[in-house]
C-alpha cells in the first residue's frame, strides 16, 4: 500500500451536489489512486452511494440535480462542459447493488458494451467475451453455456456476469454500489477476492455497508457523515486509529 | 354465572360470523351476475351475426364481385378495399405513432412540446370520427387534391388511429424496467443505443398489441371513409392508390340502407365477415399480450 508520489487517478476538489434544494454532499475533497480499492462507508442516506455515481455522471440522469466544484479523472475536470458522458461511462465503468444481468444470453450481456461502442473487429468479440468472463473468475462455471439465459445464473454468478459486462468495455475505474449486498457469505467472499485480483488492472472505488467488507478488501477508506466526508486515510488507520470521534463511534456501534 | 355470560358472548359472535358470511356470499353472487351481464351483449351480437349470416358464406361470396345492383354475388372488392386501407392505415400510423411514444417516454422533459404533445394526443381520442371524415375530405381530398382516394382514406384513418398506438405503444416502452435503460447507459451506451437495444426488443410485443388494436378499430369506421375513399359501387378494382375503392364498413351501410330489395342474408353475411375480420385482428393482439406476459421474466 505504498503512497504513490504520481498524479492520483482520481482528484476530487471541492465538489459540492444538489437535489433540486437538498445539499446532498458538501465540500469533498479527496484523491483515488490508481490501482488501489477506495472504500467509501457510513450510514444511508450520508452521501457516499451520490458521490460514487457522480463519478461517471449517472446522477446526470435524474433531473432537478446539480453538480459543483472539480472532479478529476486524470487531471482532466468530468464535469467541463466539453467532455463527453458517453465516452466517459466507458471510462468509469459501474457494478450495481442488484446482480441486474439483462435478460438475455450469457455472451450477449458481456458483448453488449463491446457491440455498442464499435469495438468488435476482425471476430475479436468471442475472445473479449472469453476474457472479460475469465477476468470476472466466471469462465469456467459457464463456458458451455453461453447461449443460456442469463438469468439463470445464481445471484453470485449473475454479480460477477455484471462485472465481467463492465470489465469488457476496458474502464479505466470500476465503481461498486454495495455490490455484494445481495449475495450469500460465500458468494460475498468470490467477488473480493475478485475484486483485489481486479485492483491490479482497475482503480476500484467501493460503496459498502459491511465495515468488515471495507477493513479486508480496500487500501483508503473514506467515512461519509450528513454529506460530508468526514475521514479519509488508509483503512488500517481508519480501522484502528481513527483521527474523529465520529468515525469511532460509527465504526465500534457498528461493529458490536 | 361467569360461564353463561361467556357462552352467551361467543354465540353471539358466533351468530355475527354468521351473517357476515352470508353478507359475503350475496356480494359474490351479485357481483359475479353483474359481470357476467356484461359478456351477455357480445355474445348475443355475435351469434345473431352468425347464425343469421352463416348461410350467405361462401367462397364465392368472399371472391367474387356484385352482381346485379348488389343484390347477388360476392364482396371481394369491398373485403379487398379494407384490408388495402387497413395496410395503408399501418403504414401511416406506425412509424408517427411510435416515434411520438418513444418521445414521450423516454425523451420528454416537463416542457412546453410536451404538453403539447399530450394535450394534442387526448383530443385526437376525443373527436368524433365523422369530423376525422370532415377533416379528411378538407386537407386531403380537395386541400392537398388527393381525390377520393385509398391515399386520402389511409391518412384519415391513420391520424384517427394514432391516440390509442401512442398510448399503448408508450405504456408498452415505460413498462420496461429503468434498470436496464441506466446499465446500459453505465456501459457507454448513447441514449438512442440504449432505446434501440435495451428498451425497444421488450416492448415491442406491447407496440405490435396497440398497432394491432389501433387497425382493427380502423378497419371497422365508416366515417371517416365516407368521404375521402368508399365508393358506392365499383366495376373495376383500384388501379393505383389514388383510386377510390369499395370497403366493408361502408359497403354495410349501403346494402342495408340504400339498396332496395337487398336480400337479409347478404346484409348479415357482410356484417358477419367485418365482425370476423375485427374480431380476429383483436384475436391476434389478445395473443401477443398474453405469450409476452409469460415470457417476460424480470
Amino acid at each position: 500500500m505504498a503512497t504513490k508520489m504520481t498524479q492520483p487517478k482520481i482528484q476530487v476538489q471541492d465538489f459540492n451536489f444538489f437535489y433540486d434544494e437538498f445539499h446532498a454532499l458538501i465540500d469533498l475533497n479527496l484523491a483515488i489512486q490508481q490501482n488501489e480499492i477506495t472504500a467509501l462507508i457510513g450510514p444511508s442516506g450520508c452521501g457516499k452511494s451520490t458521490f460514487l455515481r457522480a463519478i461517471n455522471r449517472m446522477n446526470d440522469t435524474i433531473s432537478g440535480t446539480r453538480a459543483e466544484g472539480v472532479i478529476k479523472l486524470d487531471g482532466e475536470d468530468i464535469y467541463a462542459p466539453d467532455v463527453d458522458v458517453v465516452e466517459l461511462r466507458q471510462r468509469v465503468g459501474m457494478v450495481f447493488q442488484r446482480p441486474n444481468p439483462f435478460p438475455q444470453s450469457i455472451y450477449d450481456n458481456v458483448a453488449f458494451g463491446p457491440r455498442v461502442l464499435g469495438m468488435v473487429h476482425n471476430g475479436n468479440l468471442p475472445q473479449m467475451v472469453e476474457e472479460s468472463l475469465t477476468d470476472a473468475g466466471l469462465w469456467d462455471e459457464v463456458k458451455d453455456r453461453l447461449k443460456d439465459s442469463a438469468l439463470g445464473l445464481n445471484p453470485g454468478q449473475q454479480q460477477r456476469l455484471c462485472i465481467a459486462r463492465t470489465v469488457a468495455v476496458k474502464p479505466e475505474v470500476i465503481l461498486m454500489d454495495e455490490p455484494c449486498s445481495a449475495l450469500d457469505p460465500v458468494a460475498t467472499l468470490r467477488v473480493e477476492e475478485l475484486m483485489r485480483k481486479l485492483a491490479e488492472t482497475y482503480t476500484i472505488v467501493i460503496v459498502t455497508h459491511n465495515m468488515q467488507q471495507a477493513a479486508r478488501v480496500s487500501d483508503r477508506t473514506g467515512f461519509f457523515w450528513l454529506g460530508k466526508l468526514v475521514e479519509f486515510d488508509e483503512t488500517g488507520t481508519i480501522f484502528t486509529s481513527p483521527r474523529e470521534a465520529l468515525t469511532e463511534a460509527y465504526i465500534t456501534g457498528r461493529r458490536g | 354465572m361467569n360461564t353463561t355470560k361467556s357462552t352467551d358472548a361467543r354465540t353471539n359472535s358466533h351468530r355475527r360470523t354468521l351473517k357476515r358470511q352470508q353478507t359475503n356470499q350475496i356480494a359474490t353472487v351479485v357481483i359475479t351476475g353483474v359481470a357476467g351481464l356484461v359478456v351477455l351483449p357480445i355474445i348475443l351480437v355475435i351469434l345473431y351475426i352468425f347464425i343469421n349470416g352463416i348461410g350467405a358464406i361462401s367462397w364465392e361470396f368472399l371472391t367474387a364481385k356484385p352482381r346485379n345492383g348488389m343484390t347477388e354475388g360476392g364482396i371481394m372488392p369491398a373485403l379487398l378495399g379494407t384490408l388495402l386501407l387497413t395496410f395503408g392505415t399501418g403504414i401511416v400510423c406506425i412509424p408517427l405513432a411510435i416515434g411520438a411514444a418513444i418521445y414521450l417516454a423516454e425523451y420528454a422533459g416537463d416542457n412546453r412540446l410536451t404538453r403539447w404533445v399530450r394535450l394534442a394526443i387526448v383530443n385526437l381520442a376525443g373527436i368524433p370520427s365523422i369530423v376525422y371524415g370532415l377533416f379528411g375530405l378538407g386537407m386531403f381530398v380537395l386541400f392537398l387534391n388527393f381525390g377520393t382516394s385509398i391515399v386520402a382514406g389511409s391518412l384519415t384513418l391513420g391520424i384517427m388511429t394514432l391516440p390509442v398506438v401512442i398510448s399503448t405503444a408508450e405504456e408498452a416502452i415505460l413498462a420496461v424496467p429503468q434498470e436496464f435503460r441506466v446499465v446500459s447507459q453505465s456501459l457507454g451506451a448513447t441514449r438512442w443505443q440504449t432505446i434501440r437495444h435495451q428498451v425497444l426488443p421488450h416492448a415491442i410485443p406491447g407496440i405490435i398489441t396497440g398497432v394491432i388494436l389501433g387497425l382493427s378499430r380502423a378497419a371497422g369506421e365508416t366515417a371517416p371513409i365516407l368521404f375521402t375513399v368508399a365508393a358506392f359501387y365499383l366495376p373495376d378494382l383500384p388501379q393505383s392508390v389514388f383510386d377510390q375503392t369499395m370497403a366493408l364498413p361502408y359497403h354495410l351501410y349501403v346494402i342495408a340502407t340504400q339498396v332496395p330489395g337487398m336480400p337479409l342474408e347478404i346484409q348479415y353475411g357482410t356484417a358477419l365477415v367485418l365482425l370476423l375480420l375485427v374480431l380476429s385482428l383483436t384475436l391476434i393482439a389478445t395473443v401477443i399480450r398474453t405469450n409476452m406476459r409469460r415470457r417476460r421474466d424480470w
